[in-house]
C-alpha cells in the first residue's frame, strides 16, 4: 500500500473518530440539559404557574420555571423561596422540593421555585470535574437530580461583557456576573436572560405581594459568609430571632446572622428589599464541593460533605467554618435550611400577630436528619400525571 | 442595544466556530503531514460542538 493510501486511511480513521467523540459527548451534554426532574404536588399544592406568566419575554424559554402555589385561602402573608439561584448549591432545590412535596398550610400564602435559574442548572463544571447528576436513596429507589452551574448557560447567554455595569446603581462587577442571577437582582426588562429572569420574579413578588421573600444558597468552607441568614435591614429582627433560637434550641453549631452590605449591589437580600415591599433574607449552609482547595470532586463530595483537604485546611484556621465528625453531609444542609424556614415563619408570626401563616407537614431538623432527605420525597408512580411537574 | 450587540456577536461567533471548523476539515483533507491530521482532529471536536450548540 502506498503511502498516499495509507494517509487517506489514517485521514478517514481520524474523521470517524472525531464523529464518534462528538456523537457520545454531544449526547452526554443534551441528556444532561434535557434531564427531567419528577416533582409530585404535595397536599397543599393548590396551582403551578410559570415566571413566564409574570413578563413575556421568558415564556417558552428555559428560564419560564414553574412556580407552585401552596395557597390556604385564608388571611395571612405571602412568603416566597426560591432554589437553585445558584444550581452548584444542591441543597437549595432538595430543600424546595420539600416545601413543595410535603407543605400544607392553613394561613396565609406560599410560593416557592425549586430552580428560579434553570438555564444554569442544565450547564455544569467539566474542567473542575464536577459530576453530571446526583442521586437521594428514598424508600422507594433512588431519586437522581441534575448538578448545575453557578451561571446561566452560555448558550443562553453570549457573549459576557469584558466589565458587568450592575443595572440600575451601574456598580461594576466581575464580567461573568451578568449571567449570576444573585448579582443580576432587580433585573431589567430588556437585559441579558438573567436581568430578564430576576425582572420576572420581582413583577411576581409584586404582583402577588410577597411580604417575605427568601433565597437558599449554600457556600465554601473558605467563604466568610456561611451558616447564617443574610437580612435586609427591614428583615433584622427576624433573621436575629430566628437565628438565636436555632442555636440555642436545635443547631449542633451556630447560625449567625448577616446584614446586607448597602453597597454591594444585584444580590437578592438588598435589590429585592430595596425595589419591593418584601422582606428579603438568604440562608447559607456550608458546603464543601465548592471549596478550592478540595481533593476529588465527584458525588461522594457533594452528598458526603467531606473532605481530607480542606479539614486540613480547617486544622490551621483557614476556614470560617468548624466541621463536624460527619463533615457537612447535604442532610445535614438540608436539614438546616428547612428547620430555619420553619423558625422564620415561627418569628414572622411573632413580629406579626395580626398577619400568620401557619405552615405544617415539614419535618424538622432531627426528623431530616434521621430519616435522610429521600424519605421525604414522594413516588411519582403512585400519583396521577396531572399531580406530576418536571424542573 | 446592548442586547443587540451580544445576539450580533453570539451569531458571528457561531459562523466563525463553523468557518473554523469547514477550514480546518479541509486542512485534514489537504495535509501530508501525519501530525498535523490527528492534531487538526483533536482541534475540530470543540468547534463543531459549537457549531451545533451542544456545548
Amino acid at each position: 500500500m502506498s503511502k498516499e493510501q495509507n494517509l487517506k486511511i489514517l485521514k478517514v480513521i481520524c474523521l470517524l473518530l472525531v464523529a464518534v467523540v462528538i456523537f457520545i459527548s454531544g449526547r452526554t451534554f443534551q441528556e444532561h440539559r434535557n434531564y427531567q426532574e419528577e416533582v409530585v404536588l404535595g397536599p397543599g399544592v393548590t396551582a403551578v404557574m410559570t415566571l413566564g406568566d409574570y413578563f413575556e419575554p421568558i415564556k417558552g424559554t428555559i428560564n419560564d420555571s414553574n412556580i407552585y402555589f401552596i395557597d390556604s385561602g385564608e388571611p395571612g402573608p405571602t412568603v416566597m423561596v426560591i432554589g437553585r439561584s445558584h444550581p452548584e448549591e444542591p441543597a437549595t432545590n432538595l430543600t424546595a422540593q420539600i416545601l413543595v412535596e410535603n407543605a400544607e398550610i392553613e394561613t396565609g400564602r406560599l410560593i416557592v421555585a425549586i430552580s428560579a435559574n434553570r438555564s444554569a442548572s442544565t450547564s455544569t463544571r467539566p474542567g473542575e470535574g464536577y459530576p453530571l447528576y446526583y442521586s437521594v436513596d428514598t424508600e422507594w429507589g433512588s431519586k437522581t437530580f441534575r448538578m448545575g452551574d453557578r451561571w446561566t448557560h452560555p448558550l443562553d447567554s453570549w457573549p459576557d461583557p469584558e466589565v458587568y455595569v450592575h443595572y440600575p446603581s451601574r456598580q461594576m462587577l466581575s464580567y461573568a456576573d451578568i449571567r449570576n442571577q444573585n448579582r443580576t437582582w432587580p433585573g431589567r426588562a430588556d437585559g441579558s436572560i438573567t436581568e430578564q429572569t430576576n425582572y420576572a420574579f420581582i413583577n411576581l413578588i409584586n404582583q402577588e405581594g410577597v411580604e417575605l421573600f427568601i433565597d437558599l444558597h449554600t457556600a465554601e468552607l473558605e467563604y466568610s459568609v456561611n451558616n447564617c441568614i443574610v437580612t435586609h435591614e427591614r428583615g433584622q429582627d427576624i433573621a436575629s430571632m430566628a437565628a438565636m433560637t436555632l442555636t440555642f434550641e436545635q443547631f449542633e453549631y451556630p447560625i449567625g446572622v448577616e446584614f446586607s452590605p448597602p453597597a454591594l449591589r444585584g444580590l437578592s437580600h438588598r435589590e429585592v428589599g430595596d425595589h419591593t415591599d418584601a422582606i428579603s433574607l438568604l440562608f447559607e449552609a456550608p458546603t464543601m464541593i465548592l471549596d478550592r482547595i478540595r481533593g476529588a470532586t465527584n458525588e461522594e463530595l457533594l452528598m458526603g460533605g467531606d473532605d481530607p483537604f480542606v479539614r486540613r485546611a480547617g486544622e490551621y484556621g483557614l476556614l470560617y467554618v468548624p466541621i463536624p465528625e460527619d463533615g457537612w453531609p447535604m442532610v445535614t444542609r438540608v436539614a438546616r435550611h428547612v428547620e430555619t424556614f420553619t423558625e422564620v415563619l415561627k418569628q414572622w408570626n411573632f413580629n406579626y400577630p395580626d398577619n400568620q401563616i401557619m405552615v405544617s407537614g415539614l419535618p424538622n431538623y432531627a426528623e431530616i436528619k434521621a430519616n435522610g432527605i429521600g424519605y421525604y420525597y414522594r413516588n411519582p408512580a403512585d400519583y396521577s400525571e396531572d399531580r406530576i411537574r418536571y424542573e | 442595544m446592548l442586547t443587540l450587540m451580544n445576539t450580533i456577536v453570539n451569531y458571528s461567533y457561531y459562523l466563525f466556530t463553523l468557518l473554523i471548523s469547514l477550514l480546518l476539515i479541509r486542512e485534514i483533507i489537504k495535509t501530508k503531514d501525519i501530525y498535523e491530521i490527528v492534531l487538526y482532529s483533536i482541534i475540530l471536536v470543540p468547534f463543531i460542538l459549537r457549531s451545533l450548540r451542544l456545548k
